[in-house]
């Protein structure tokens, strides 16, 4: 097991590598701004770029730029985004203290999110597998096809008009400065963020949990387990759903783990300052170092869940083991 | 006369499906005493399985027309209410499968599996259970049984895995054992281990036991009667003696005639059985098997013959004459054998 981990970390830092490559890459060759111009400010002179695309190492060549930035893919305290080279060049705050403090808002909406299209979808997806083709199975995908068709940037802006807007239930959108992440939970600011991005994972997750369960109960040992005289309840859940749900509980660590990366249109239409809404922000605004800095963060989450997931999958089925 | 264990009458099992109705079982009937073995031998798609699935109630009305009784313990099983059938299965009636490999739950450990199977029928604490799997596994022949219950099943060989299907099955002392191609799905010299293990279980714990196979070789020495079925229909019933050395029905002599054997000249043609089962939406009239039938007349053609005694035990649904069957079955069947 350990010989697993140690490759899958040297894994991990092959895919930081790769991917802050290919963001660097995609700065240089972007025709755009000039990040020199981002730093001066509205009124400038030539000189003054000049001397900024100096201090900021912009006219040196293009490996010693990423050399820079290399050394902050390391994921260990001390490198891993160091202040020296990941801070923002509109407002000159460290990337990685950014980071810190947008994430609680992007775990709470994440999180909640994902308590929620559980609660949904599971249920769902397990009675539409228990009644293949009755009604409640078909009015359960048809809610799982709207949910999965339903953009997120359209489904939010219409949740914010009918509630917020035109009924005036759930509170304004945004983040008070002064109010605390607690408050502003309990204040309801996070209900629709939540709806908004559960739902389609809610929807997916509904049909997935159908097609798996429905797979799983015509196995043979579900035949073995009627045949032995067990309750039908027992036979469903106890046998068929802890076999079906494997799958669907290595999704789960999956789609958190990239969601805890920044759920960007969900943060972006309730103007919830997220991980997310500080990635888009940077992106318009070309701040390259944040930009590399949050893709690495992200990046960094995303195989660390990929790991999680694979471990636990050991852990649910027994046949699998890893040498 | 000892009252019979198992009693089941004119069963029909037909399944509705998109291209028609299947007749999967088209009025079968038998009995098994208390004790007996029973061999049940037929194609894929003979039925045979699907009668005894049925009759463990898991096949229900919902997936399939049921008509006929089947009475056992006084009963009758197809009316009994589900709550009823589900204590009777497991605990007077098991049943294991064929593939053990895919018919134990891989998340699981074998000894939990067991244990499970008792404590869905028995009061008692779940240590007590435990034992008593121990206990089973020790009994069908596992060495080391108290370790063997802690691992899971892909850790089992497939003999093995067959011995612990059987052990859960006999957990609860059923009074019948249904095994269901006990053998099918492993070798050769572990199928000869699984039957004699449960010869001797059946001794030990006084069960009846229904052997259900294609393989004719298979039941030779384990049964007691055999039960030959075709297209959903049993075309031949006797002791296994009879069925050997005396079979009344030309599917039957097919299938003795296809047996491979190991004396016979290395040159020397497997004889099978002309043509494919039938579909079982579009049976064809009469005799079902009278399109691969090498004795065919007129009357096979459009009279379903009946399963008739011819001497009080074994009997056979076919219109040839007694004498006929004699005739034919010395002269050209068992020449072969």
């Amino acid at each position: 097991m350990t010989r697993y981990l140690v490759r899958r970390i040297l894994f991990l830092i092959l895919v930081l590598v790769f991917v802050s490559f290919l963001t660097f890459f995609i700065f240089l060759k972007l025709p755009a701004s000039d990040p020199a111009r981002l730093v001066a400010g509205r009124q400038t002179t030539p000189e003054i770029l000049a001397e900024i695309r100096t201090n900021l190492g912009l006219d040196k060549p293009w490996y010693v730029q990423y050399g820079r930035f290399a050394k902050g893919l390391v994921p260990w305290p001390g490198f891993f985004l160091n202040e020296q080279v990941y801070y923002s060049y509109g407002n000159f705050i460290a990337v990685k203290e950014e980071i810190y403090r947008r994430l609680p808002v992007t775990i709470a909406l994440t999180l909640g999110a994902a308590v929620l299209w559980l609660i949904i979808g599971l249920p769902i997806g397990i009675v539409s597998a228990i009644r293949k083709r009755s009604l409640a199975d078909r009015a359960g995908m048809l809610f799982a096809l709207f949910g999965v068709s339903a953009p997120v940037f359209w489904l939010g802006y219409v949740m914010l008009f009918v509630f917020w807007f035109k009924l005036g239930w759930a509170p304004s959108p945004g983040l008070d400065i002064k109010e605390s992440l607690g408050h502003a939970i309990l204040a309801g600011k996070f209900i629709l963020p939540w709806v908004t991005l559960s739902l389609l994972f809610a929807a997916f997750y509904a049909r997935m949990v159908r097609g798996t369960l429905i797979e799983t109960m015509s196995e043979d040992y579900i035949r073995t387990a009627r045949a032995k005289g067990l309750s039908e309840r027992r036979v469903i859940f106890k046998h068929g759903l802890r076999a079906a749900l494997t799958p669907v509980v290595t999704m789960f660590g999956l789609d958190v783990g990239s969601l805890l990366g920044g759920a960007i249109i969900t943060e972006t239409i309730f103007d919830l300052d997220g991980v997310g809404k500080y990635t888009i922000d940077a992106i318009y605004d070309q701040d390259f170092p944040v930009v590399m800095g949050v893709t690495i963060f992200a990046a960094f989450f995303i195989v660390v869940a990929n790991l999680v997931v694979d471990v636990l999958y050991a852990v649910l089925d027994p046949r699998v083991r890893y040498t | 006369m000892a009252e019979p264990l198992l009693e089941v009458k004119d069963l029909k099992v037909h399944f509705p499906t998109e291209d028609g109705l299947v007749k999967a079982v088209d009025g079968v009937s038998y009995s098994i005493m208390p004790g007996e073995t029973l061999g049940v031998v037929g194609e894929s798609g003979s039925g045979k399985s699907v009668t005894f699935l049925t009759v463990m109630g898991l096949i229900t009305p919902g997936q399939a027309r049921i008509e006929g009784e089947v009475v056992f313990g006084g009963q009758d099983l197809l009316k009994v209410p589900v709550e009823e059938m589900r204590d009777i299965r497991g605990s007077q009636i098991g049943m294991i499968f064929q593939d053990p490999m895919t018919s134990l739950h891989p998340y699981y450990r074998v000894g939990n599996q067991i244990s499970e199977a008792i404590l869905a029928h028995r009061k008692i604490g779940k240590k007590e259970a435990m034992d008593q799997a121990v206990d089973m596994l020790r009994r069908v022949g596992i060495p080391r049984p108290d370790e063997r219950a802690r691992q899971y099943p892909h850790e089992f060989s497939g003999g093995m895995r067959q011995r612990a299907m059987i052990a859960m099955a006999l957990s609860l002392n059923p009074d019948l054992l249904i095994a269901d191609e006990p053998t099918t799905a492993l070798d050769v010299t572990v199928q000869a281990q699984i039957l004699d293990l449960i010869d001797r279980l059946k001794q030990e714990f006084n069960a009846a036991v229904v052997i259900i196979t294609h393989d004719l070789g298979v039941v030779a020495e384990h049964c007691d009667n055999i039960q030959v079925m075709y297209a959903g229909k049993a075309v031949e019933y006797g002791y296994a003696r009879d069925i050997y050395y005396d079979a009344d029905h030309p599917y039957t002599w097919g299938l003795l005639q296809s047996i491979a054997r190991v004396d016979a000249p290395r040159t020397e043609r497997l004889k099978p059985i002309k043509g494919l089962p039938p579909s079982l939406i579009f049976v064809p009239p009469g005799c079902p098997f009278h399109p691969r039938c090498p004795y065919v007349f007129d009357r096979c053609r459009t009279e379903v013959p009946q399963l008739l005694p011819v001497d009080g035990h074994h009997a056979s649904a076919c219109h040839l004459s007694l004498e006929d069957k004699e005739r034919i079955f010395k002269e050209e069947v068992f020449v072969h054998q």
